[in-house]
C-alpha cells in the first residue's frame, strides 16, 4: 500500500510535467491579453515530431530542439493571424490547432505505435535516497524540475519584476501601455511564442520520456486540460503548478485504483480527468469576482495601435 | 520594429462584393497551399489536385460519397453558425453528434426484428433531444457558473467518446459480435431510405432533412426576430440586452439548437452509411463544420456551398489516400490550412493596411 501512494506521488509528478509546461506557456499568452486556443494540436505535432527524431537518430536533446523551432513556425502563423490581421483569436487558435493535429498525423505516420526506451531519470545524490521524500521528489526526469522551476520563474516574472509588470499591463490595458510607450504587438508576438515553446516542450515529453512512443491521438486532450488548467489556477502560476499536479494524479488514478484490486470499467477512469475539469471550472468560475479580479481585462480582444 | 510600422484599418464599406471574394480569395490560396503540399509529400501537385477536387465529382458513385459527407457537414455547421453568430463558441459538436447516434441507436438495438415504419422519426427525435441535452450541459454551466462554454464543450467531447466505448464494449455490443465491438446491424426501418432504387449508391433521404433545415436556419436567421436578436446579441450586446433579449437566453437556444443539429447528423450516420453503431462515427465532422461554417460566412447559403466543398475534398482526399499514397492526415491539415487563409483573406477584405508615417505615431 505503501508503495501504491509513494507510486502514484511520484509519479504525478511525471504526468503533471505535459501539463504544466503547457498551461505556463498558455498563462504567460494569456496574461498579455491573447487566447490561444492550439494548444492541444501544438503539443501533438510537438510530440510526432520528438518521437520521430528521437527515434530516428537517438538523439533526444535534438529531437527537443527541432520541436523547439517547429513550434515557433506554427506559433508564428498564429501570430500573423492574430496580430497582423486582427482575427478572431479563438478561431485562429482553432484553425492553428487543427493544422498541427494534421502535421503531427503527417510526421508520426511511419512511427505509429511504435515505443522506445525511457531515458533514465536524474537520480541527485544523497537526497533521491532518502526514505518516502527520495522516490517521490528526488528521482525525476530533468524536464520535470524544469516544469516546476519554470512554474516558479513565471511567477516571479510577474510578482517581482518590471518586465513582468510590463507584460501585465498588455493584457490589462492594451490602450494605456501603448501610450506609455511599450511595444504591446511586440510583447505579444514574444509570449506567443513562449507559449508555444512550453506546449511544444510538453507534447515533446508526453512522447519521448513519460510514455516513450507514438501512436495517433497520443495526447488526448492533455492540452485541453492545460488550457483550462489557466482557468483553474485563475492566471496565478503557481496555483495552475497545484493544479498540474492535481490533475496528474487524476491521470495515474487508472493505474491506482486497479493497484488496489477495484474493478473499475477503464472508460469511466479515462473519462475522470476530463469530468474533473468541467466541475473544477464550474467550482472556480462561479466566483464571478475572483474570476475578474485575475483574468486579464483585454483577453480574447484584439489591440490595433493606429486606432 | 517593422511590425509597429503597418497598421490594419477597417474599411468603411465592405461592398457585398468584397465579402463574396474572401472564400474565392481562399478557395484560390487552399489550391496553391495543397499543391505545395502535394509536392512536399512526393505526389504530382496537379495530378493530386485533381484526385482531390474533380476526381469526387466524375463518377455517380463518388458524387452519391460527396452527398453522404456533405449532410452531416453541412447540418452541424448550420447549428454551430447560429451560436457562432452570436459569439457562443460550441466546440463540442462532435460530442454532441456522439451522444446523439448512441441514444437514437439504443432504438433499433432494443428492437431488431422490428418493421414498424415509426422507428426512424423516433430515432431522429431522440438523437436530436440528446444532442441538445449533451450540449445543454455545457449551456447549463455558462448561465449558472459562468463556466467557458468553449472548454466544456470540449471535455465533453471527450467523455461523449469513452461513453459510446463503454457502451459499444458492454450494453449495446453485439452478443454475437465475437470481439468486434459493435452493435447489430440495424432493422431496414431504422434507415434513411437511398436514393437510387438499384442499391448501388449509398446515397440516402438525409440530404433532403439537411437541405430543409437549410431554408429553416435562413429563415430563422433572416426573418425572426430571435434569430435576429441573437445576432445583434453577438455584435452589440448591451443594445441586445436594452431590447430585453438576455444573453443567458442566447446561451441556451444556440448551444440546443447546435446540440440537437449534431445529434441529428449523428442519427444519419448511424442510420445512413454506418447502418449500426460502432466505435468509429465521424471522421472528425464536428470539427470540420467549424470550418464550413466559417467558411460559409456563418450564412445559410454560403455553408450549403461550403459544405459540399469539405466533403468534395473529403471523398477527393479518401480516394488519394487509397490509390496515391497520401497519409491519412492529408484532409485535417488541409482543412486547417483552408481555415487559416479563411481569416486571412477576411482580414484582408474588411481592412486596410496601410503604412504609418513617423510622425503621424508621434
Amino acid at each position: 500500500m505503501t508503495d501504491t501512494i509513494i507510486f502514484v506521488l511520484a509519479g504525478a509528478f511525471a504526468t503533471a510535467t505535459p501539463l504544466l509546461l503547457a498551461a505556463i506557456g498558455e498563462v504567460v499568452v494569456e496574461k498579455t491579453g491573447v487566447m490561444n486556443l492550439s494548444v492541444e494540436g501544438m503539443m501533438a505535432f510537438a510530440a510526432a515530431m520528438a518521437f520521430a527524431v528521437t527515434y530516428q537518430t537517438g538523439n533526444i536533446v535534438l529531437g527537443f530542439g527541432l520541436v523547439v523551432g517547429a513550434s515557433v513556425a506554427l506559433s508564428l502563423i498564429f501570430s500573423i493571424l492574430v496580430l497582423g490581421f486582427s482575427a478572431n483569436q479563438i478561431i485562429s487558435g482553432l484553425a492553428v490547432g487543427i493544422l498541427g493535429l494534421g502535421l503531427s498525423g503527417l510526421a508520426g505516420r511511419n512511427f505509429e505505435n511504435l515505443t522506445m526506451m525511457a531515458p533514465a531519470n536524474l537520480l541527485l545524490p544523497v537526497l533521491s535516497d532518502l526514505p518516502v521524500v527520495g522516490p517521490i521528489l528526488f528521482r525525476q526526469n530533468v524536464v520535470t524540475y524544469f516544469a516546476f522551476a519554470a512554474a516558479f520563474l513565471t511567477w516571479w516574472f510577474f510578482a517581482r519584476t518590471r518586465h513582468g509588470r510590463i507584460t501585465k499591463v498588455v493584457g490589462e490595458e492594451p490602450a494605456v501601455a501603448h501610450n506609455l510607450g511599450f511595444a504591446v504587438i511586440r510583447i505579444r508576438l514574444f509570449a506567443i511564442i513562449f507559449g508555444a515553446v512550453m506546449s511544444g516542450l510538453g507534447g515533446a515529453y508526453a512522447s519521448t520520456i513519460l510514455t516513450p512512443g507514438w501512436s495517433d491521438g497520443l495526447i488526448a486532450g492533455r492540452g485541453w486540460i492545460a488550457f483550462a488548467l489557466v482557468v483553474f489556477g485563475t492566471w496565478r502560476p503557481l496555483r495552475i503548478a497545484f493544479g498540474a499536479y492535481l490533475f496528474g494524479a487524476l491521470l495515474l488514478g487508472d493505474l491506482a485504483v486497479q493497484a488496489t484490486g477495484f474493478s473499475v470499467p477503464p472508460q469511466i477512469m479515462t473519462s475522470l480527468p476530463y469530468i474533473m475539469t468541467i466541475v473544477v471550472l464550474a467550482a472556480v468560475s462561479r466566483n464571478a469576482l475572483l474570476i475578474r479580479l485575475n483574468a486579464p481585462v483585454s483577453l480574447g480582444q484584439n489591440f490595433r495601435p493606429s486606432k | 520594429m517593422m511590425l509597429n510600422r503597418y497598421a490594419l484599418v477597417q474599411r468603411n464599406e465592405v461592398s457585398l462584393k468584397s465579402i463574396m471574394l474572401v472564400p474565392l480569395v481562399t478557395f484560390i490560396l487552399a489550391l496553391l497551399g495543397s499543391m505545395v503540399l502535394f509536392g512536399f509529400l512526393g505526389a504530382p501537385p496537379l495530378g493530386g489536385l485533381y484526385r482531390l477536387l474533380i476526381d469526387p465529382l466524375s463518377s455517380a458513385y463518388n458524387i452519391s460519397e460527396v452527398v453522404i459527407k456533405a449532410a452531416p457537414l453541412i447540418l452541424i455547421a448550420q447549428g454551430l453558425a447560429i451560436g457562432f453568430r452570436a459569439k457562443v463558441w460550441n466546440i463540442g459538436a462532435e460530442g454532441q453528434l456522439i451522444i446523439g447516434a448512441v441514444a437514437a441507436s439504443v432504438i433499433p438495438i432494443t428492437y431488431p426484428e422490428s418493421q414498424n415504419v415509426l422507428m426512424l422519426p423516433a430515432m431522429i427525435l431522440t438523437g436530436m433531444i440528446a444532442g441538445a441535452a449533451w450540449a445543454g450541459i455545457a449551456a447549463m454551466l455558462k448561465t449558472r457558473f459562468n463556466a467557458s462554454e468553449i472548454i466544456v464543450t470540449l471535455m465533453l467531447n471527450q467523455i461523449a467518446m469513452q461513453i459510446l466505448y463503454f457502451l459499444i464494449n458492454g450494453p449495446l455490443k453485439d452478443p454475437m459480435g465475437f470481439s468486434y465491438p459493435q452493435s447489430v446491424s440495424f432493422p431496414p426501418v431504422a434507415m434513411y431510405p437511398l436514393l437510387s432504387g438499384d442499391g448501388m449508391l449509398r446515397a440516402n433521404a438525409s440530404i433532403f432533412v439537411v437541405i430543409l433545415l437549410s431554408i429553416a436556419a435562413l429563415i430563422y436567421v433572416t426573418r425572426t426576430f430571435s434569430g435576429y436578436t441573437l445576432l445583434v446579441g453577438g455584435l452589440a450586446p448591451s443594445a441586445a440586452s436594452y431590447a430585453g433579449f438576455s444573453a443567458q437566453k442566447a446561451v441556451w437556444i444556440t448551444l440546443l439548437i447546435g446540440g440537437a443539429a449534431a445529434g441529428l447528423a449523428g442519427v444519419g450516420e448511424i442510420a445512413g452509411p454506418i447502418g449500426r453503431l460502432q466505435p468509429t462515427l465521424s471522421p472528425g465532422y464536428g470539427f470540420a463544420a467549424i470550418i464550413v461554417a466559417f467558411l460559409g460566412g456563418l450564412h445559410p447559403v454560403g455553408i450549403l456551398l461550403a459544405g459540399t466543398f469539405m466533403a468534395i475534398v473529403y471523398v477527393g482526399a479518401d480516394g488519394a489516400i487509397i490509390d496515391a499514397g497520401l497519409p491519412p492526415a492529408a484532409p485535417v491539415i488541409f482543412q486547417g490550412m483552408v481555415l487559416v487563409f479563411y481569416l486571412a483573406s477576411f482580414a484582408l477584405v474588411h481592412y486596410r493596411i496601410v503604412r504609418i508615417q513617423p510622425e503621424a505615431r508621434a
